[in-house]
């Protein structure tokens, strides 16, 4: 068995414990995104033919939440923070550093598929601002320097031990 | 419940009686009285999006949409104060400061909702900063052509896609203000397989957003062709 059917058969599961319901969309976009990692164009037309429902309202649905990704998500992801404190603190600044040392626009990924660089709303770190999230590790405080320095670490393949 | 008892209620002081279930929008209209409105249409479902149908409800300070509340016994409604008047000026103005509403170079000048209404309601001129949206036009289709600059979201081109064509290729992506309409899976028009070229939606378009190449608009907009078909289906 392929890792491909293995997922097949997992989403297959999904679909049949929601009945196949139209109604179970979100559900099973949760759970499809969980066991592909991101959700591609033919996995939406696949499961909107599976609940008889347009594709169309299947892409607007998807397109609706920020939680959905339909791009391949890099290895390593870092996460932007732009909460009021943190856009206050200079996030701003920080992820056009990381968007010129690495070369990737935010919301995409390196050529060679190792980082992502995504933004989010408030984390809740609002006291160590600008935070920076990094895998899943929090930067407090952070500086474009900081921050560069530890993707480059995690690109390298160390683990990040400064935490 | 009885379906088709009959209720009484007041609007604008008058003394109305209507099938129960009905919207306030429709007995008004029922009555003699316009309740402005951009994305209701007759024959499609209801959808409250516009919001110029914000009426006022003795006995509420809320203000509710008149083409989703249906009407109560006893209801007294104002359709039409001046502070109704103030807020639907604002609407218009918003729909216009959202997009690109030209009308000198717009297909649907002269036959466009959005102008009819500004007009009526008396709005000359836009305070707010309008956006000007450079989205691409796209008429890679046959003879249909979309343009999202001017479009204001009133949803009747994908009501009247899913509701009375029945194919649903029309839908909505992302949100606020970079929602969009879309075919299929985002793809262009001309590669929308699931399309039937029905021509519905551009003869339902209260603005120039979607129109039919090289047609004259006066024979494109039949605005009516949803109340129709809904009535013809209803009457089988």
């Amino acid at each position: 068995m392929t890792t491909e059917d293995i997922r097949r058969a997992q989403l297959e599961r999904v679909l049949k414990k929601n009945n196949y319901q139209k109604s179970a969309l979100l559900e099973i976009l949760h759970s499809a995104q969980e066991i592909y990692g991101y959700l591609d164009q033919n996995l939406l037309v696949d499961i909107a033919g599976s609940l008889n429902l347009p594709p169309s309202h299947v892409y607007g649905v998807v397109t609706f939440y920020s939680y959905f990704k339909m791009r391949k998500p890099g290895q390593h992801i870092v996460t932007a923070c732009l909460g009021t404190a943190c856009y206050v603190k200079g996030v701003k600044q920080i992820i056009e550093a990381i968007e010129e040392e690495f070369n990737l626009k935010v919301g995409g990924s390196t050529a060679d598929g190792k980082l992502s660089l995504s933004l989010t709303r408030c984390i809740g770190a609002c006291a160590m601002a600008p935070a920076v999230v990094l895998d899943d590790q929090v930067i407090g405080k952070a500086t474009k320097e900081i921050v560069i320095e530890r993707i480059r670490n995690v690109l390298a393949g160390e683990r990040d031990e400064s935490v | 419940m009885a379906e088709n008892s009959m209720i009484t209620l007041k609007i604008d002081g008058v003394q109305v009686s209507v099938l129960e279930g009905t919207t306030i929008l429709k007995a008004a209209k029922d009555n003699g009285i316009l309740i402005p409105t951009l994305c209701d249409l007759e024959g499609l479902t209801p959808y409250g999006g516009c919001r110029l149908c914000l009426v006022e409800v003795t006995g509420s300070p809320k203000l509710f949409p008149a083409c989703t509340t249906p009407a109560n016994s006893g209801m007294e409604v104002t359709t039409n104060s001046e502070r109704l008047k103030s807020y639907r000026k604002m609407t218009i103005q918003l729909l216009m400061a959202e997009r690109v509403h030209m009308c000198a170079v717009c297909v649907a000048n002269d036959h466009c909702e959005l102008q009819a209404l500004a007009n009526q309601l008396g709005v000359n001129h836009v305070v707010l900063e309008r956006h000007f949206t450079r989205e691409p036009i796209d008429s890679s289709h046959d003879f249909l052509v979309i343009d999202r600059n001017r479009c204001i979201l009133c949803l009747r081109c994908v009501r009247v896609c899913d509701k009375i064509e029945g194919v649903h290729t029309l839908d909505l992506k992302n949100r606020s203000k970079d929602t969009e309409v879309i075919m299929d899976l985002d793809e262009s028009w001309g590669n929308s397989c699931s399309c039937t070229g029905c021509r519905k939606c551009a003869k339902v378009c209260p603005v120039g957003a979607i129109y039919i190449e090289g047609e004259a608009i006066t024979q494109t907009k039949h605005r009516d062709v949803a109340e129709f078909i809904t009535a013809r289906r209803n009457n089988r």
